[in-house]
């Protein structure tokens, strides 16, 4: 396996939805490959802090103002 | 009245949102399974984990089982409109994002959340209940966001195939292996800024796919289907969002050379 070809799978293989047969052809290429292991690990951990970071916190004020807004439109029929 | 969430209520199958907290980040495999606990009374947090050593997994018996979201569109459409703050509620935040990922721009954030709860409302007739309830929502957002975006651009179309012909990212150029846990290394306000001054830098169809599929945790079946693209170019996009932030993302976090730095052999074959 070439790293093109490791690096076409790489999506599959985060998303775990990679066949057993693939998956054991990936882990082969990965123990030889030192660029596309960094790449995975870096690639995961790219994910993982998105996921786990709030950058776009609503304030809770905002959040009520909202609310309150919705609800007084709905209630006179939207 | 207004129900809360520590209510009993009888369940037959516990949702992924009532388990993950409505952001449902977990492995693939586990997807494609439900809890299941027959005609035993919950109250959702607090009993299901008191109880879980009963809890089995099961595979789903039957796919047509009611999204909890249903039993509150039917509320709504019988003049409840207190189900449908529960709703706003429960999806508001995600929404939010969702505008502010597309749009880059606070005030369009907050008009677009106000407005694609108010369109979601009036539409709700249009719901068939064929897809979830979340994903016609931020369908709507989408389109309400890529609106706010054109009229800041204006006279600029503006369109998820925006800006797709870029390389960048496709192949990985910097090698260099990251810290370990390269986020503390930043405070928590120096790390938002980094994160929101990266994905920033995406093009809006990259933006939007990552945001979608990764931060909201949507399927890539539902991405295409919110996005009105195929599942190819989904995949597509989600590949090149990945590496391209990867990339960016590399230049805060990167491990620092010294004598103890990890050398990366650049044979690329």
């Amino acid at each position: 396996m070439t790293c093109t070809e490791f690096l076409a799978m790489l999506d599959d293989l985060i998303d775990d939805s990679v066949s057993r047969e693939m998956r054991a052809d990936l882990q082969e290429h990965l123990q030889g490959c030192e660029h596309c292991e960094v790449t995975l690990n870096t690639t995961r951990k790219t994910i993982q802090i998105y996921r786990s970071h709030e950058i776009y916190e609503m304030p809770a004020g905002l959040r009520d103002r909202l609310h309150k807004a919705i609800m007084e439109r709905c209630k006179k029929g939207c | 009245m207004k129900q809360t969430r520590t209510t009993p209520v009888t369940c037959r199958r516990i949702s992924r949102s009532f388990l993950f907290g409505g952001n449902p980040h977990f492995p693939g495999w586990l997807q494609s399974f439900t809890l299941r606990r027959d005609g035993i009374s919950l109250r959702p947090d607090v009993e299901f984990r008191d109880q879980s050593p009963m809890a089995t997994i099961q595979p789903i018996a039957n796919e047509n089982e009611q999204h909890p979201d249903v039993a509150l569109v039917e509320r709504v459409r019988g003049g409840d409109i207190s189900a449908y703050d529960e709703l706003v509620r429960k999806y508001d935040r995600q929404v939010f994002r969702i505008a502010q990922h597309i749009t880059q721009n606070r005030e369009d954030a907050e008009d677009v959340m106000q407005d694609a709860f108010l369109k979601a409302y009036e539409k709700l007739d249009q719901f068939q209940g064929n897809s979830k309830f979340y994903t016609w929502l931020v369908r709507i957002a989408v389109n309400e966001s890529l609106m706010r975006l054109r009229k800041r651009r204006t006279g600029k179309m503006v369109s998820i195939d925006e800006d797709i012909d870029t390389e960048e990212g496709s192949v990985p150029r910097d090698l260099a292996d990251w810290a370990p846990d390269p986020e503390q290394n930043y405070s928590q306000s120096e790390l938002a800024e980094i994160l929101r001054k990266t994905i920033q830098g995406l093009p809006p169809g990259f933006r939007v796919v990552f945001a979608l599929r990764d931060v909201e945790g949507l399927s890539t079946e539902e991405t295409a289907e919110t996005l009105g693209l195929s599942v190819p170019a989904v995949k597509s996009r989600l590949l090149r969002a990945r590496l391209q932030l990867r990339e960016r993302l590399s230049r805060y976090f990167k491990r620092k050379k010294g004598p103890k730095g990890r050398g990366v052999k650049s044979d690329v074959h």
